[in-house]
């Protein structure tokens, strides 16, 4: 009998705790796959956030660190300063990367850090029942902004990836999709590319990944996609930002 | 090996690259800026790395992550910066990651002053941060202490995996002393195996972490972990004291305020008041015990602080109401003076306080 899918060896046999539709299990297996498919899961040290994908250090299978809100960048750097050889990655929703932690994020991009950053923005804070978040869209009804988000009250969503963009420091940024298969494809593109920019030496590297919560949103799982291509893609535009090639 | 002239700030520096400290992350602030200034030409000299991190909050994160990933590292500060770095202390002693903090405290609450002080009391024996947990924390009373334990903290974090303080007072961080660098270093410490360092394929995945989403696995951990601080009561305490048997009074201070103290004993010896002294090295764990050793007819416990007494509520604990006990102290950034504390113990004496 031939196999035709396994799970990938870079995550565990631990069951996820994710909702039903929500895309962070799409998003560990293309980061999973990733580090066996460039051979550098043995030497791979991850960093946990805090938010939906909290418990992160239990799915992928190699070292990982759970840090505080906002501060696995913080946390990265100190690990891939003491081990220059390993592979070091955060993975970060919108509220720890995009709120709590723009400080960390946004030095250990400037200061070039050569780690990879996965951000899952999936406009909204999951882990705590649906708040509102810096990435949350106008007019959008959340938990703290129940009529709506409004731009007088709580300004535009921020575009984390083009901010990012304009740090010299920050040598491969993208934003992508895990809404059809074929996105799906071209984020693990990006994904891989973003660990090639570090294990090449070139600096910092961060994929943003939309993502759908269909529990707070308030969706089915096949209409939350739709809301997040009706809605997120046009305010977030999918491509890259950043490629290391184009720096010579 | 002979004596060096260093400044204390800079022996803080000197002695944690002595002890084996490879990495340092930190942030600028008075009085305590010469420790990254040092660190900054020191490490690279000894293949190390020195980073200057956007705030004291990613500092303490990065060691945090440097601590995690098996190396010696340390990060110095003083008390607003301190302040800051509560979070990431707190993560540290949850996730049981060895690293050193030095506080060159200075005057509060808020900015405060940049003069010394020693009101961060509470916050260094409380646990400045959320939850069940403890450090050890030394208070230097000498450039030559300061070296000796930062050494030894070193060592301390690495046997217990916990984070340490060093709690000095910017004075200590700022004077000249000729110090000299001892051979002290424990060579039978565990192994860092439970570090993240790859798994190489060679072992199961390390996992270092302060989450226990459970209840019952959480209150398990916290059992453990005070299992470990016991361990720090029963064998951490370090104190030196004299003249406790026959004392009239007996004060008690730390730190720079302990050498004032002293002084102000030798004045009150030349007036024929007989003066004993206890001064607690670790603030935490706190030396309760040795004051059984205090002469039943003393007329009272003097603390002595640069604050507006935080240490009062250990010395209350230490002599269980057998007698009175007063404080004098300067805070802000004011030192007190040996005539003034001298004042306080004459009072004390003679019974008209």
């Amino acid at each position: 009998m031939t196999m035709v899918y396994e799970k990938s060896k870079g995550l565990t046999d631990v069951p996820f705790h994710y909702c039903p539709g929500c895309t962070h299990g799409v998003i560990h297996k293309l980061v999973a796959e990733t580090l066996v498919e460039l051979g550098v899961l043995e030497d791979a040290i991850g960093v946990a956030p805090v938010g939906c994908s909290v418990l992160a250090y239990k799915y992928f299978n190699c070292d990982m660190q759970e840090a505080a809100h906002g501060r696995a960048p913080a946390v990265a750097t100190g690990i891939k300063r003491v081990h220059p050889e390993n592979v070091v990655f955060t993975y970060q929703g919108d509220g720890d990367l995009a709120s709590i932690g723009t400080a960390e994020i946004v030095h250990a991009a400037h200061r070039g850090e050569k780690f990879t950053t996965i951000f899952v923005n999936n406009a909204i804070y999951g882990m705590t029942g649906g708040q509102m978040a810096p990435t949350t869209l106008i007019g959008q009804k959340t938990t703290t902004s129940p009529l709506g988000r409004t731009v007088e009250h709580s300004g535009m969503p921020i575009r984390m990836s083009e901010m990012l963009a304009t740090i010299d420091g920050a040598k491969f940024v993208e934003r992508v999709s895990v809404d059809t298969p074929a996105n799906i494809r071209k984020a693990k593109k990006a994904i891989k590319r973003a660990f090639e920019c570090q294990i090449q030496g070139k600096g910092f590297a961060i994929v943003e990944v939309l993502s759908t919560c269909p529990t707070n949103w308030g969706y089915t799982p096949v209409k939350a996609l739709g809301w997040l291509q009706e809605n997120m893609i046009p305010y977030y535009p999918l491509g890259n930002f950043r490629d290391f090639e184009e720096d010579k | 090996m002979s004596k060096v002239l260093m400044k204390g700030n800079e022996a803080v520096g000197a002695a944690a690259i002595k002890a084996g400290c490879r990495y340092f992350f930190g942030y600028p602030i008075t009085p305590s800026s010469e420790i990254p200034e040092y660190m900054s030409k020191a490490l690279p000299e000894v293949g190390g790395v020195f980073l200057q991190a956007e705030s004291e909050v990613a500092a303490i994160n990065m060691v945090y992550g440097a601590g995690g990933a098996g190396a010696r590292v340390m990060t110095g500060s003083s008390s607003p910066g301190i302040s800051l770095k509560q979070e990431g202390i707190t993560y540290a002693a949850g996730a049981e990651i060895p690293c050193v903090i030095v506080n060159m405290m200075r005057g509060g609450p808020g900015l405060g002053s940049i003069q010394p002080g020693q009101a961060d009391y509470y916050q260094s024996t409380r646990g400045g941060g959320n939850g069940d947990y403890r450090t050890l924390c030394y208070a230097p009373a000498s450039i030559q202490e300061t070296v000796d334990y930062v050494m030894l903290a070193f060592d301390k974090a690495d046997e217990y995996r916990n984070p340490v303080l060093i709690c000095a007072d910017g004075m200590i961080g700022q004077m000249m002393e000729a110090v000299e660098f001892k051979e002290n270093l424990n060579k039978n410490l565990p192994a860092k195996d439970w570090a993240t360092t790859g798994t190489k394929g060679k072992r199961e995945k390390n996992i270092v972490n302060s989450l226990f989403l459970e209840a019952e696995l959480c209150e398990d951990h916290n059992i453990r972990l005070e299992k470990k601080y016991k361990l720090m009561e029963e064998n951490e305490v370090l104190y030196e004291s004299f003249g406790l048997e026959d004392a009239d009074v007996v004060c008690v201070a730390y730190g720079t305020t302990s050498r004032i103290v002293k002084t102000a004993i030798k004045l009150a010896a030349a007036k024929g008041i007989k003066v004993g002294i206890i001064r607690p090295i670790t603030l935490w764990p706190y030396p309760y015990a040795i004051y059984k050793d205090i002469n039943p007819n003393c007329k009272g416990i003097l603390g002595v602080e640069m604050s507006q007494g935080q240490i009062m509520d250990d010395i209350k604990i230490g002599i269980e109401g057998r007698m009175p006990v007063y404080f004098h102290g300067r805070t802000g950034g004011m030192v007190p003076t040996p005539a003034g504390i001298l004042a306080e113990i004459e009072k004390i004496a003679g019974g008209t306080k």
